[in-house]
């Protein structure tokens, strides 16, 4: 395992959203801020530093995890995803990010990244969860803005149990 | 057709949902931007003895240590409307007196630096005694929080309309209550970010912040400042990670990094974190209301008396006291009474300052009034439904003039209560309860009515300033809003407007708005909300707050598009050789009504006075850009102190059933309606979801949201693991209903309806939960140790 001195700044390796970069950090650098501000990838928000909101949720080598409680260092040579990647390259949104859309699941839009992580993990390893489960991993993210409603119907479409509409709907 | 009134899918989200949002924290800063931390008071009330920075100014990368003597050598207080000696600058000075005030501010090379150094900073304090309850510091004895202002009760005013004595005198009975309001934010998701630029060249700063408005505080900013308002250039981002009021506390910060970056000499950049929104950023004003009503035997109420004293905590900052005032012309709520008095004090204690949060000043009087209500319908014996009902304003008096000056526009609140409780919904309701009891539990059920204004009166702050200071001052009144659409030279539509976002759906209402008038598609019309004050038109009212989009800005785009359609169609009628009246713009044509294939693109048209202004009709302006400032008339306060506090005025009647878990003393809440009465609808889905929203808020604060102090003034709720926000296991299922009484006194009919929920719902639950124990007192947030306290209390 590489050693890094504590106060010395060191070259972290990675590879976000299918690319392989690379910046200067502190060991003791978030990687979130490491996400934002050293890699530009400014998607991943920031929402309460302590683990609770959610807000911040990245995939690690598929997993999600909450990027304000992982050092940068711990993301060397791993794959890292945020939010950036899920749409394709001529900016159509995926079936999730649509569901999003559809049931007015985001209003001001700066939770929506982490869940949308979070969801992009969690429906792989679970295509077809019950609504129960939804919200009990929902229940890991903070949204001041929804009410939440919109987005437990989003999620519901994304899993299958809605037919999309695309006409803009209520939920 | 026509695409205000339909669902019209958000412009704002394909952006959003891939992370290509531009929040202010996003936003590519000036090269050479350095990084502020700032130092905070761990008291509640002591003086600064010393401050040294020594150490933390030998730090490499360090620039500077800035205290509140150098703030106040170079910077003004703030100016608030109540003229009283309570100055508060940007950093404290000589005293601090909330935990997490301000004290010194470090600026370096980056933040982590920033905080490294700030632990180097040696700061003295000599403690002083704080006082926290609004009552105590009220005493004569209480210690003061500002010596020159001789008192910690900064305000008093009396009001009377009618003829309350004699009300009271000829009741035949009298219901009293005391409630409280407690302290409570609704933390939006993103923290404030400030970056500051000082131009030595025109003695200005050009300072980005994710403020909300209103924009009344921009000139109160520059005075502090020290300049005049156009060399304070205030940018506001496209994108805001919500707000709820809060983001207009962000304003002393941007005075603040404006001042670190003239003394760094170069820009600063600041972004909040949880740990200090929480502890320092802004709360709603905690409230103690006694409330009293002269009412017959019947239930109908003759007369109201208030008492409402209101805590701004350490400071008093623009524009408080609002929420004291703000509902002031709707004291009376959505019933028909006809005399009221009214006592409201302000008083200030060891907190952090309050100030604007969503429902502003309306879940604090709803929650005297509506628990009055409640009460009055368990002393006489009589129904709270029909206690309510027999005191709503009549729809046959509507438009109707509030005693104390609110002209309520439109609505049918009577049919908007048939119509929440029909189709079985309190059948239901009493089934449940029935069940519930029979069975040995523990259920109540509780209503809740009340009027959401909505675009405030510019002047309503007024009358917290006696008759004849108003009048030395002159008056102040009205509320403007602006929008313009402009046209390039290929014909494409843009449109800039006086509102900030912060997840409203702004853009695509004011498309769906433009689209309609200009016969286009919402996705043609281009939105751009971020704002630059020294580019954009803005007035005082400027900015998101009060519900004031519908009402105004709205109004606004719809003028200024229906007059650019207009002139359109004039030059439409030239190039179509026909008259203008036959001119219509329909799917991105402007064409002949009687005859369709005479036709041109909208485009090509719309271009015109770009390519070839001499095509324009004899004597017409171009058509490039039309600005409408929309003005709807609103009075100054009365001499008499009368004052029509908003423009519109909508309706809400949540009725609910909960039960209390007998184990765990938890509330749930069983069934919930909600009946919206907010004029016409322009876009359902998002109107929905800023109700959803609102009703979430309510139910964060009847239940789980509460800023904690303890007696000696130590903050206790200062991570999201002490202050609850509620998860989506926490929100129950509401059921929503619409009805739409258009306003007369605007061209769309909209009215203001984000507010409601959260006025109506701590209510409601407060009463549902007095209707299951049997109890008068009932404080939210209603958390379970509460509820254990009333059970034991009340022997139950
Ligand atoms: S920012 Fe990471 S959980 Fe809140
Ligand atoms: S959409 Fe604003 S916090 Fe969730």
């Amino acid at each position: 395992m590489r050693r890094i001195d504590k106060d010395q700044r060191a070259r972290i390796r990675l590879t976000l959203n299918g690319r392989a970069l690379s910046a200067e950090a502190e060991p003791r650098m978030l990687l979130s801020d490491f996400l934002r501000h050293s890699l530009g990838a400014t998607g991943t928000h920031v929402g309460c530093e302590h683990g609770v909101c959610g807000c911040c949720t990245v995939l690690i080598d598929g997993t999600a995890v909450r990027s304000c409680l992982t050092l940068a260092v711990q993301a060397e040579g791993r794959d890292v995803r945020t939010v950036e990647s899920l749409a394709a390259a001529d900016g159509t949104l995926n079936p999730l990010q649509r569901a999003f859309q559809n049931h007015h699941a985001l209003q001001c839009g700066f939770c929506t990244p982490g869940i949308l992580m979070s969801f992009t993990d969690y429906l792989a390893r679970n295509p077809r969860p019950s609504e129960a489960d939804i919200r009990d991993v929902l229940s890991g993210h903070l949204c001041r803005c929804t009410g939440y409603a919109g987005i437990v119907s989003a999620l519901l479409e994304a899993a299958g149990y809605r037919q999309s509409s695309e006409s803009g709907s209520k939920s | 057709m026509s695409f205000v009134g339909t669902p019209v899918r958000r412009k704002e989200d394909p952006a959003l949902l891939s992370g290509r949002g531009r929040y202010a924290d996003d936003l590519p800063t000036p090269a050479g931007t350095l990084h502020a931390q700032i130092i905070r008071s761990p008291h509640p009330h002591a003086e600064i003895v010393h401050i040294d920075a020594v150490a933390a100014l030998a730090k490499d990368g360090v620039w500077t240590v800035i205290t509140g003597e150098d703030i106040r050598k170079m910077s003004d207080p703030f100016l608030v409307v109540l003229k009283a000696p309570v100055h508060q600058w940007s950093l404290a000075v000589g005293r601090v007196r909330y935990v997490g005030e301000p004290v010194a501010l470090v600026v370096a090379e980056s933040r982590y630096l920033a905080e490294d150094a700030a632990e180097l900073v040696n700061i003295e304090y000599r403690p002083l005694e704080a006082v926290v309850d609004p009552q105590a510091a009220c005493a004569a004895t209480a210690p003061l929080l500002h010596t020159e202002a001789k008192t910690n009760e900064i305000s008093v005013r009396k009001f009377s309309y009618g003829d309350t004595k004699s009300a009271f005198e000829r009741a035949d009975a009298r219901v009293a209550l005391t409630v409280e309001f407690p302290r409570l934010s609704f933390t939006p998701m993103e923290c404030y970010v400030v970056v500051a630029q000082y131009n030595a060249a025109d003695d200005g700063y050009d300072v980005l912040a994710n403020f909300q408005g209103p924009f009344s505080t921009h000139p109160v900013m520059a005075r502090a400042l020290r300049v005049p308002g156009p060399r304070l250039r205030l940018r506001i981002p496209p994108d805001s990670g919500g707000s709820f009021g809060i983001k207009l506390s962000v304003f002393p910060y941007i005075v603040l990094m404006a001042l670190a970056a003239r003394i760094a000499g170069r820009p600063v950049k600041w972004v909040e974190d949880r740990a200090e929104h929480l502890v320092a950023a802004s709360s709603g004003p905690n409230r103690i209301t006694g409330i009293e009503a002269a009412v017959t035997k019947d239930g109908r109420i003759l007369g109201l008396r208030l008492d409402q004293l209101e805590d701004y905590g350490a400071f008093l900052r623009a524009p408080m006291p609002g929420p004291l005032y703000r509902m002031h012309g709707a004291i009376t709520g959505a019933y028909d009474i006809a005399n009221v008095d009214a006592v409201n004090r302000v008083v200030l204690t060891n907190k952090m300052p309050a100030s604007l949060i969503r429902g502003f000043g309306g879940p604090q009087l709803y929650m005297a009034l509506e628990r009055l209500v409640q009460c009055i319908a368990v002393e006489l014996g009589l129904d709270h439904l029909d206690v309510i009902r027999r005191n709503l304003v009549p729809a046959a008096k509507m438009p109707y003039r509030a005693a104390a000056g609110s002209l309520y526009d439109s609505g049918d609140y009577p049919r908007a209560v048939a119509t929440a409780i029909g189709h079985g919904r309190l059948d239901d309701l009493k089934r449940r309860r029935d069940v519930a009891r029979a069975a040995g539990r523990k259920y109540g059920i509780g209503f809740a009515a009340v009027v959401e204004p909505a675009m405030s009166n510019m002047g309503y702050l007024s009358t917290l300033l006696t008759a004849d200071v108003r009048e030395k001052a002159g008056p102040k009144n009205g509320a403007i809003s602006m929008v313009t659409v402009n046209i390039d030279p290929l014909g494409a539509v843009s449109v800039t407007a006086d509102s900030t976002m912060q997840g409203q759906g702004h853009e695509t209402v004011l498309a769906q708005i433009v689209a309609d008038q200009l016969g286009l598609q919402p996705d043609d019309i281009n939105v751009v909300l971020e704002m630059d004050t020294a580019k954009d038109q803005w007035s005082i009212a400027a900015g998101t707050y009060s519900c004031r989009f519908t009402p105004g800005t709205a109004v606004a785009a719809h003028i200024a598009a229906s007059r650019m359609a207009d002139k359109l169609k004039d030059i439409g009628a030239k190039q179509l050789n026909v008259l203008p009246g036959d001119v219509e713009l329909v799917a991105g044509k402007i064409r002949s009504r009687s005859n369709p294939d005479n036709a041109a693109p909208f485009g090509r048209v719309a271009g015109t006075s770009h390519w070839s202004p001499v095509m324009l009709p004899e004597g017409m302006a171009p058509a490039l850009s039309e600005t409408a400032q929309w003005a709807p008339e609103l009075e100054p306060p009365s001499s008499d102190d009368r004052i029509n506090t908003s423009l519109t005025y909508g309706f809400v009647f949540d009725m609910c059933g909960i039960e209390i878990d007998m184990l765990t003393y938890q509330v749930r809440v069983d069934r919930y309606v909600s009946m919206h009465d907010a004029g016409r609808i322009l876009n359902p889905m998002i109107a929905e979801g800023q109700m959803r929203g609102a009703f979430a808020q309510g139910i964060a604060a009847a239940l789980y949201e509460e800023y904690a102090y303890n007696d000696e003034g130590a903050f206790l709720t200062g991570t999201f693991a002490d202050y609850l926000v509620p998860t989506v296991s926490e929100i129950p299922p509401v059921e929503m209903l619409h009805q739409e009484t258009p306003s007369p006194l605007t061209p769309l009919g909209a009215k203001g309806l984000a507010e409601g929920n959260c006025m109506s719902v701590p209510a409601c639950i407060a009463n549902a939960i007095a209707d299951a124990l049997g109890v008068k007192d009932v404080q939210v947030p209603a958390t379970p140790r509460r509820i254990h306290a009333l059970m034991e209390g009340s022997g139950r």
